[in-house]
């Protein structure tokens, strides 16, 4: 039987479980106390759109050269579901492991014999152990915590001190949940042998890092740059980053004299009203903002063309899940692209930011209320479910004291007092951004907000020309949002003439995807957009290669499709690679998607300009 | 609609509210409306009630969504900022910006169609908010700038312009205000000045949400013969149930009322309305007697107006609390606070991490 050896901190674990059976606690007191040993992780989970009962997996990767993404493997299952066992066994790499609970017999484990199978009889240990239906449940799941933590040699203590902080409030618990592990760690190492050749060895590669999700930064960054008026209706897989937000207000935003809360937290009959809400809140002078899902998109299509015509700043994070409609509301996508960039009728186009990771989804908030308010128009932050609610590692979050938000072209009463008549819509400074004013403040910067067809001067118009002057200097804010929106992150360290274009969530499994490729002959360069509209450096980096794999996560090549409506791009050079099963995007399949591009097998890669020049026909 | 605007010139002797403002200073846009539009009645009831209430213009904002009705928020107070949002989810926007800064007056002026069809569900909700604002509904039952169609609150067997006859039942937003609980009901009638502008000044004042139905005549679709909601037929089956006197705080009571026929409600700012029962049956205080008898009164065809029914403890302590009493959030307006009150800076958030460490 094939095993696998020298997996030291380098290995994929997936866990299956029941939803709604405490095995969330486990997995995390499992990543965490592989995080606190030195060594790079990632936790991905993969639930169901239901509360109890259903199959939910639970993966992580543990890589030493610090890979984030899915590789696309599993070395170790832990099948804890009767259900999913039969194809649980299947997912398991050759040569890995499996885990199951032996209570009862699974005659449907000996079906593979290049696996080594480990049954330890967790419920029957637990039901002996503890009372009560529902604690032996629990406890059956942190059992098998206790078992990987003697198979991957994970340290005890280190996992007493992560539960000594969980349950700070409860020691009780403490010492339960390590009687818990005791039962499993002691089995496994009286009955296998321990630990496996997958195991973990203390490393120091974790410094100045934190395990967080995405929804939480974002929450954050929201509190750090000002957000004052939050309104939402809940929806899988934003909910959490409007539950961190107020979390975070209610500890750091309470006036401290009178218990007066610095911030309202609006929960809206639905996303029209959401988003109208945030609209009325930015109009009238805060910093405001909404999180939804595809579903409230759609939703929020009428008041998004409203708040770009109006002029409003609205700050949107779309935390995308898998369409269309109702989809697949607990699976990641990225297939919100097109609808944000051109979202509701007209002629509308939305500055669109892509965060890659929690620490971006940190700091682009704080840029998506500075530019949404610089700009007058709205922002979003298109997150996704991998990004939003899975545990990622990353930079320690930092903050400059110095940061002071940019309110934008607001006057105040002395400036407003100083002018002879305001005219909201009239371009000032040539840089299509005109002057707003908020009200209560002065009766001459009166003026009337309004989705009609309106002057530069604010008035109401059906004129051709007057209608045309306000539509054209859009147009020109436009551009000017251009100089002000995130970069792309260029590397041209493949030094090819073959390029990788991506956004957002399929940062980390690029980036491992070139390491292989690397290491197989093919250098590709990469370059990872962050906003719409497009900055200038994607233009050349377009222009400057001869073969370009589009990487998203839809089916339909939404991003390419941006790509080729808003650059000059012959649309013969793009290749996609489309991933859009509602699973993470994982390096292997990367690897595979661009060897299987006939032109960049390393034996037949050509050199640059060996190729016959291509018809520019796709050219839009 | 005229197109020829008044001249700006001011008599010194025109009358001056406490502010020194005149009339014309809560003044708009011309209105655009049909000649004889009820709508306009009622602007200029809005502009008799602000310049009464001596409201800063500035500290006005309007609010509105689509329609004929929401058209007129441009034709009252041009010192305050004016929003004409989106079809019927003017009151989303007056949340949010209510919630921005709770010290400004808000006035959303909608239609029937507005708040009872496309906005049905904002209406609600800003109601259950006890969002604290005057939503007036201009209500005349038909949709003028589509040419005439039924609204929601089109009532059975009203006949449209067309001919055609109405078979669905009415919404009746007074009815529905009240059985979700808002503190501030009134109806009136665009045609009746003595009656809407007290009840416009009290709406003011009131603390919370204050909806004010107002029928409202469209005299293009809806003022034939066989229309329930013309001049004609208003005029003759609209009921005053109960006068509301606003008198301002520094003002003493010194009209004459009855024994039994007056009841003093007292604002929150220490303002007060006198209630004058012209029907002696019926209590604005009790919500369910109230209802009832607006129900009642509809079946035989009548529409009792004026104060219909006002939480005497709204707003104030052990009442219904409006939409910032119950968020708690501080005295000083949210768009005002600091940046330095809201971010706890770096060592907060070095604080913040360590459990995600």
């Amino acid at each position: 039987m094939p095993t696998v050896t020298n997996r030291i901190n380098d290995f994929t674990i997936k866990i299956a479980t029941v939803n709604g059976t405490g095995s969330a606690s486990a997995n995390t007191l499992l990543m965490k106390s592989i995080f606190r040993s030195g060594i790079p992780v990632m936790g991905k989970n993969y639930f169901p759109s239901n509360i109890q009962g259903l199959p939910t997996w639970y993966e992580i990767r543990v890589s030493r050269e610090g890979h984030l993404a899915r590789s696309g493997a599993i070395d170790l299952m832990v099948a804890m579901n009767a259900e999913t066992y039969s194809r649980d066994v299947k997912e398991v790499s050759s040569g890995g492991y499996l885990v199951y609970d032996s209570t009862w017999p699974r005659p449907v484990l000996l079906g593979r014999s290049d696996i080594t199978v480990l049954g330890a009889p967790l419920a029957r240990m637990c039901n002996e152990a503890f009372n009560g239906v529902r604690t032996r449940i629990l406890m059956k799941n942190i059992c098998y915590a206790g078992i990987l933590a003697a198979l991957l040699d994970l340290d005890l203590e280190r996992i007493r001190e992560l539960l000594a902080e969980t349950y700070a409030k409860k020691p009780q618990l403490v010492e339960s949940n390590m009687k818990a592990i005791g039962l499993g760690y002691d089995y496994a190492r009286q009955n296998f042998s321990c630990p496996l050749p997958l195991k973990i060895e203390k490393m120091d590669r974790t410094g100045g890092h934190i395990m967080i999700d995405g929804n939480t930064a974002a929450a954050l960054g929201c509190l750090f740059a000002g957000a004052t008026v939050a309104a939402w209706y809940p929806i899988t897989p934003s909910t959490s980053l409007m539950d961190a937000f107020k979390g975070f207000c209610d500890r750091n935003r309470i006036d401290p004299r009178t218990g007066a809360k610095r911030f309202a937290f609006i929960q809206a009959e639905d996303e029209l009203a959401a988003i109208g809400m945030v609209i009325g809140a930015s109009w009238n002078g805060c910093r405001s903002f909404t999180a939804t899902s595809g579903p409230g998109i759609s939703l929020m299509n009428e008041f998004l063309g409203l708040a770009y015509y109006a002029e409003v700043p609205a700050v949107i994070f779309d935390i995308q899940r898998v369409g269309p409609s109702t989809g697949m509301p607990t699976r990641t996508q990225q297939c919100d692209v097109m609808a944000c960039a051109y979202a509701s009728h007209g002629d509308t186009r939305h500055i669109c930011l892509y965060p890659a990771n929690p620490e971006e989804c940190f700091y682009m908030a704080g840029q998506a209320f500075d530019l949404a308010e610089r700009l007058q128009t709205p922002v979003m932050v298109l997150s996704d479910l991998d990004v939003g609610m899975n545990d990622w590692m990353c930079r320690e979050l930092k903050w400059d004291d110095a940061y002071r938000p940019d309110r934008g072209k607001v006057l105040d009463k002395a400036q407003i007092e100083k002018l002879e008549k305001f005219h909201r819509f009239l371009d000032k400074d040539g840089d299509g951004i005109p002057y707003r004013t908020l009200p209560g403040v002065h009766p001459k910067g009166a003026y009337f907000a309004r989705g009609s067809g309106h002057s530069q001067y604010g008035a109401y118009t059906e004129d051709s020309a007057e209608y045309q002057i306000v539509l054209d200097r859009l147009v020109k804010k436009w551009a000017t949002a251009k100089k002000l929106v995130p970069r792309a992150v260029i590397d041209a360290t493949g030094g090819s003439d073959i390029g990788i274009v991506s956004l957002g969530s399929c940062d980390s499994a690029i980036r491992e995807a070139m390491a292989i490729l690397k290491a197989r002959g093919v250098g590709v360069n990469y370059m990872r957009v962050r906003s719409f509209p497009f900055s200038e450096d994607v233009e050349r980096f377009l222009a400057a290669h001869r073969l370009l794999f589009v990487v998203e996560q839809n089916r339909d090549a939404q991003f390419r499709a941006l790509l080729t409506l808003e650059t000059a791009v012959e649309k013969s050079k793009l290749r996609s690679l489309l991933h859009y099963s509602g699973l993470s995007i994982s390096s292997s399949f990367i690897v595979e998607g661009i060897l299987a591009e006939g032109e960049v097998r390393p034996e037949t890669m050509p050199g640059p300009g060996a190729l016959p020049p291509r018809a520019a026909s796709g050219t839009v | 609609m005229t197109f020829i605007a008044k001249p700006k010139v001011v008599h010194p002797s025109l009358p001056r509210n406490a502010l020194g403002l005149i009339r014309r200073d809560y003044e708009g846009a011309l209105s655009t409306l049909c000649a004889g539009c009820g709508h306009d009645s009622i602007t200029a009831a809005i502009v008799e009630a602000c310049w009464r209430q001596s409201l800063e213009p500035q500290n006005v904002v309007k609010l509105s969504g689509i329609g004929c009705s929401s058209k007129t928020t441009a034709y009252f107070v041009s010192g305050g900022h004016g929003f004409n949002s989106v079809h019927g989810r003017m009151p989303s926007i007056a949340t949010g910006a209510n919630a921005a800064n709770r010290r400004l007056t808000y006035i959303g002026v909608s239609g029937d169609g507005d708040t009872l069809s496309i906005g049905l569900g904002q209406f609600c909700h800003a109601i259950r908010r006890n969002l604290d604002m005057l939503y007036i509904i201009e209500n005349n039952g038909v949709y003028g700038l589509t040419k005439g169609q039924f609204s929601a609150s089109a009532d059975v067997g009203t006949k449209a312009k067309k001919g055609e006859t109405n078979f669905q039942p009415p919404i009746d937003p007074v009815l529905l205000a009240m059985t979700l609980g808002a503190s501030f009901v009134a109806r009136s009638f665009s045609g009746d000045k003595q009656q809407l502008v007290p009840l416009i000044e009290a709406g003011l004042r009131h603390r919370g949400f204050a909806l004010l139905d107002v029928l409202s005549p469209c005299v293009t679709f809806n003022d034939h013969e066989g229309s329930t909601k013309s001049y004609a037929y208003t005029r003759e089956h609209y009921e005053p149930a109960v006068q509301a006197d606003f008198v301002p705080p520094e003002r003493e009571i010194t009209a004459e009322y009855g024994p039994g026929e007056a009841l003093a409600v007292t604002m929150h700012d220490g303002s007060r309305i006198m209630l004058r029962k012209l029907d002696a049956a019926y209590d604005p205080t009790d919500r369910g007697a109230a209802q009832a008898r607006v129900q009642e009164r509809l079946k035989s065809g009548e529409f009792l107006t004026g104060l219909l029914y006002v939480d005497p403890d709204g707003g104030v302590e052990g009442g219904r609390q409006e939409f910032h009493q119950v968020n708690g959030t501080p005295e000083e307006p949210l768009n005002s606070l600091p940046y330095d009150t809201l971010s706890p800076g770096s060592n907060g958030l070095a604080k913040i991490l360590a459990r995600y460490r």
